[in-house]
């Protein structure tokens, strides 16, 4: 296989010596497997390309016209034996394929833990995975570090031959994060979590980009992805400590707002919930997250009271904006408070991972008002319709 | 003035909307204006108008129709071009610092202009049009099923071109890329009316497509001649019977999601917003419902091109014409099961994406018994190289490659690494160049002399066919090396240097397309002056097949004089081997459907409600509506829509016809 590899690779590493093929030379062993699918899948077809396009040559120049002496049969037009080679040939292949594609897949699930750190390197049980939560801003990317405490800006770094375990979310509009070095890429969604599993077997720097564009700022929304020995994964760590820079949700409001072509920034503490309220959207002071709402739409909802409890919008990231004939866009709001949020007792309570159809379960409505007097939503003032 | 009236009487259309500071649209619009009026001029000058709205902008004439098509194919394929070389040229430029040309704001809407212009206004109206000039001739009838509604599916389509067009100098286009994925797309992140102008377009030209496709499939199934059953189907009609199928099916639910879409952006509805329960994934796997099976609406019928090509310039009857047919329907099926490989990084499981990577691959099964079909036409044939043949040979080398990286990006986890890269953008323009433009560049040198009764100049048609065919490579290649390198699509700068020789290497192969183009335009203008020496007297210029080369070209406003009776699936190969004979007498009158020009008026009509509704003009979008209504509903009242070409006239014209073809024997 490595020798069909090598081979494979020849033609290119003649001709382009000098160009760097990310994908096909990568320094993360998920990126490395996928580069390998790349390979044999072409090869595999080519064991078939190759002979049609040589044929094609032959048969063209062979009955050309001129040729009078090839044979030439006007009525000849079926022959059983010839179709079934004509059908199987690339049946059997795409059997091959195929069985390569449904292993492959499962394999390199990008939601699957890793199962190695390299060829000849199976996974340790020290070998604690990195925990990165990602988010795709306008127009750039913040990486935060839950097991640090830090975050960074436009730069991902990451100690080698250790796995790292992202989630991925958005703030405002599609991305696609995507590191070719390390791993195939994965949508960023706002609203919503993906997730990726990678490890990066050589130190150096690559580059991370968008993949999917978001806007005018697309193209400058790139960062350096740095894998680094465990002693330059400390010490880049204790330099994001060191900086001035703190992540608040306040902070994130303002870095969440558009900007193009943003420097590296590193932050020394990052509210612990931030991941959390930013893929629950709700980040914003008095707005209900996605996960409250969706585990009070499970036990039934909060019938026709529900439709009261919104707030105009008058923050939507750029301006306040609304569909020219309908209602005036307004939010959820939130009906805890932010403490009550905060000092919920698990860590890991997403978006709720059973899918099955909204189902009311014969709970009474319950009546609406806030639960708690300091709830956020009164604090933003009044509430025109809450009463009717 | 009040400005709330303003307001009511222009929605928000303002001067502002005018792009006079972009000194690169006002250039365009001084040459689109200057040309235009030109044209006008010209028109005014040899008094044309009448002439143009009686026997072409009415016309219920499949074959005038079909022409029309072709000419917006053309024309909006000078545009989408034009899109092409600018971003080209901005990504060749746009390096160690430097900013490029375009400004993101304009960079943005050429590349989503470009995509939509292709696909919609240039693929979609050339494949049309071809299908509509071909088919009925094919299947020896009069006309489609419903002439009227071909008329208005034509001007309903301009409509939808118009609408594009003029965001080009009124207001702006989207900036969202060719399918417009909310949320990026709802109001919120493009309040502007760019995807306005995007929503509008489409629904008024998929209006006229849905309806087309429809026209045509009742034709298919209504209209053959006696004695040729589905099995005696020439493979082009066969093509286009399931291309139109897929229109059928797959239109409604492009019109469906837009429709959403736009309840989005008009009412605040939440169908694809990020909160209050929608869901922008929804519009993803919806727009790729109907924009997998498009993939397969352009390039059925270019197969169907390939097939009648090879077969009558081998000289050979089509091999394997069964499982031709077969190979077809199984594609027309397999196209719905595929879509979700355009997003398989959208994080669904292992099982769903292998699932339909497989059934992606599944559809190479059938493809590649088609390739062996062609070869093994050629197989013991007599090939004689025209230019139609030129590209058919062209396709096949070329097509395979694009197969294969297809096939390719079907794996999944390989998708993961080069999914959105231009190793994607190489594919599809490989496929689509190498195939759909091949085939119907093909069926355009193929089909003239049947449509205008001389052939097309081969000299400039080979020059064009050299500069497109190396053009393509030259533009494609670098693609394809620069996507293994990890280069995304819709960059606007790059700040890796060594990435800039393979955007110039393609900003060159773009050049030589160009060039390509331009030398596709003058063998035309060629071939119209040197008419007399490639005139075509026979009607069957290239010894074919099938039965549109048993009329005259260009074919009499009836097609036949005589409804032709099938006995072989190269029913007119057959009918000259049989030794058959024109019947010189026993004409009877003709019924024919009458002109009208209901069709440009009820179109004219949506389009200004587009205009309307896009700027938010609402009570221009209401008065154009009921307009839209009035004269559908006044136009059932017109019972002048059918007449009788007497025997005589049919008798001048068939006279006519064997003193040509007497002179053309003698010779």
């Amino acid at each position: 296989m490595r020798a069909l590899k090598l081979l494979a690779l020849l033609p290119f590493a003649a001709l382009l010596g000098g160009c760097d093929f990310v994908v096909l030379a990568p320094a993360g062993d998920i990126a490395a497997q996928q580069r390998d699918l790349v390979v044999i899948s072409t090869v595999l077809m080519l064991i078939i390309v190759l002979p049609v396009m040589a044929l094609t040559i032959f048969f063209a120049w062979r009955y050309r016209q001129s040729n009078t002496q090839a044979p030439y049969e006007p009525d000849w037009d079926h022959s059983t034996q010839l179709e079934l080679v004509i059908w199987s040939a690339p049946l059997l292949i795409i059997i091959c394929l195929g069985a390569l594609t449904w292993m492959g897949t499962h394999l390199l699930d990008p939601y699957r833990s890793l199962g190695r750190i390299a060829a000849d390197k199976p996974i340790e049980s020290k070998d604690a995975p990195l925990n990165v939560e990602v988010v795709a801003l306008d127009w750039k990317w913040l990486f935060i570090y839950p097991d640090y405490g830090v975050a960074a800006v436009n730069e991902l770094a990451a100690p080698v031959d250790r796995p790292i375990r992202f989630r991925i979310t958005a703030s405002s509009v599609m991305n696609s994060f995507y590191i070719p070095a390390l791993a195939g890429q994965i949508y960023a969604m706002p609203g919503m979590e993906t997730k990726l599993h990678a490890v990066a077997n050589k130190p150096g720097t690559f580059r991370g980009f968008s993949a999917n564009y978001s806007g005018a700022g697309f193209s400058g929304m790139h960062f350096d992805f740095k894998s680094l020995s465990n002693a330059d994964f400390d010490k880049w760590v204790a330099t994001a400590k060191a900086s001035a820079n703190m992540l608040g949700r306040t902070d994130y409001l303002q870095l969440e707002r558009p900007s193009q072509n943003d420097p590296v920034r590193l932050y020394r503490s990052v509210d612990r919930d931030l991941y959390k309220a930013i893929l629950n959207m709700c980040v914003e002071p008095g707005k209900m997250c996605m996960s409250e709402m969706m585990a009070i739409d499970a036990k039934g909802g909060l019938g026709r009271e529900g439709l009261n409890n919104t707030l105009p919008l008058t923050y939507d990231k750029y301006a306040r904006r609304g569909a020219p004939l309908g209602a005036s866009p307004t939010f959820v709001a939130g009906i805890c408070s932010m403490d009550e949020i905060k000092d919920a007792p698990s860590h890991d309570v997403l978006a709720p991972l059973d899918l099955t159809p909204l189902r009311g379960v014969g709970l009474k409505r319950p009546p609406f008002s806030p639960a708690h007097p300091s709830s956020t939503s009164l604090l933003l003032g009044q509430r025109p319709k809450s009463d009717s | 003035m009040n400005p709330d009236l303003i307001k009511m009487i222009f929605g928000r259309l303002n001067l502002e909307a005018l792009p006079i500071h972009e000194p690169i649209l006002v250039g365009t619009f001084a040459v689109v204006a200057t040309g235009g009026l030109a044209l006008f001029a010209i028109v005014t000058y040899f008094r044309l108008w009448s002439y143009l709205w009686r026997e072409w902008f009415t016309t219920v004439d499949h074959k005038r129709i079909g022409i029309m098509y072709m000419i917006l194919g053309i024309v909006m394929l000078l545009r989408g071009f034009a899109d092409a070389l600018m971003m080209r040229l901005q990504q060749a430029i746009a390096f160690n610092g430097a900013d490029g040309y375009l400004p993101a704001h304009h960079y943005d809407q050429i590349f989503t202009a470009h995509g939509v212009i292709m696909i919609f206004f240039v693929a979609m109206p050339l494949v049309t049009g071809l299908m509509n000039y071909v088919v009925p001739l094919q299947i020896g009838a009069r006309d489609v099923s419903f002439p009227f509604l071909n008329n208005f599916s034509f001007w309903m389509t301009v409509g939808g071109a118009v609408l594009v067009m003029m965001s080009l100098f009124v207001g702006e286009f989207a900036r969202t890329g060719w399918l417009a994925y909310p949320p990026l797309s709802n109001i919120g992140y493009s309040p502007d009316v760019g995807v306005d102008y995007y929503i509008w377009g489409l629904q008024v030209a998929g209006v006229g497509t849905t309806l087309s496709g429809i026209n045509l499939v009742c034709t298919i199934v209504k209209l053959r001649a006696p004695g040729m059953t589905m099995m005696k189907m020439p493979v082009f009609t066969w093509t286009s019977l399931c291309t139109n199928v897929l229109i059928v099916a797959s239109f409604p639910v492009l019109t469906a999601v837009l429709a959403l879409l736009s309840l989005d952006r008009y009412v605040g509805t939440n169908f694809f917003t990020n909160d209050f329960g929608g869901n922008p994934m929804m519009y993803v796997n919806l727009i790729w419902i109907w924009g997998h099976p498009e993939v397969y609406i352009l390039v059925l019928p270019a197969f169907g091109i390939f097939s009648e090509v090879t077969a009558t310039f081998s000289g050979k009857r089509l091999f394997g014409y069964t499982s031709m047919v077969y190979a077809t329907v199984v594609i027309t099926i397999l196209s719905y099961l595929v879509w979700l490989h355009h997003f398989f990084t959208m994080g669904s499981g292992a099982s769903v994406n292998s699932f339909f990577g497989i059934t992606t691959m599944i559809i190479s099964i059938p493809t590649g018994a088609k390739m062996f079909n062609w070869l093994f036409t050629m197989y013991r044939g007599r090939i004689r190289f025209e230019l139609p043949m030129m590209w058919t040979v062209a396709f096949m080398l070329t097509f395979v490659i694009g197969g294969m990286t297809g096939v390719l990006l079907a794996v999944p986890p390989a998708d993961f690494v080069l999914h959105n890269s231009l190793f994607l953008i190489a594919h599809f323009h490989n496929v689509i160049i190498g195939g759909v433009l091949f085939g119907l560049f093909a069926g355009i040198n193929y089909w003239f002399p049947k449509a205008f009764g001389f052939r097309l100049d081969p000299f400039w048609g080979k020059l064009s066919f050299w500069f497109w065919v190396s053009g393509f490579y030259f533009a494609f290649m670098p693609l394809y090396v620069l996507g293994l390198m990890g280069v995304t699509r819709r960059l606007r700068v790059f700040d890796d240097p060594s990435l800039q020789i393979w955007f110039v290497i393609a900003a060159f192969g773009a050049f030589l397309i160009l060039l390509g183009i331009g030398a596709m335009l003058v063998q035309f203008a060629v071939s119209i002056l040197r008419r007399e020496q490639l005139k075509d007297t026979t009607g069957d210029p290239w010894n074919a097949r099938t039965l549109e080369w048993a009329t005259s070209s260009p074919p009499p406003d009836y097609n036949f004089a005589f409804t032709p009776v099938v006995y072989d699936n190269d029913a007119w190969w057959d009918m000259k081997r049989r030794g058959y004979k024109r019947p010189l007498t026993g004409f009877k009158p003709i019924h024919m459907p009458s002109n009208t020009g209901t069709g440009i008026i009820l179109a004219g009509f949506a389009t200004v409600m587009g205009f309307a509704l896009i700027w938010y003009i609402w009570w221009l979008a209401a008065v154009s509506f009921v307009a839209l209504l009035a004269v559908a509903i006044g136009h059932t009242f017109n019972y002048h829509r059918d007449f009788h070409i007497p025997a005589d006239a049919v008798v001048r014209t068939e006279d006519a016809r064997t003193r040509v073809l007497a002179a053309g024997a003698q010779t």
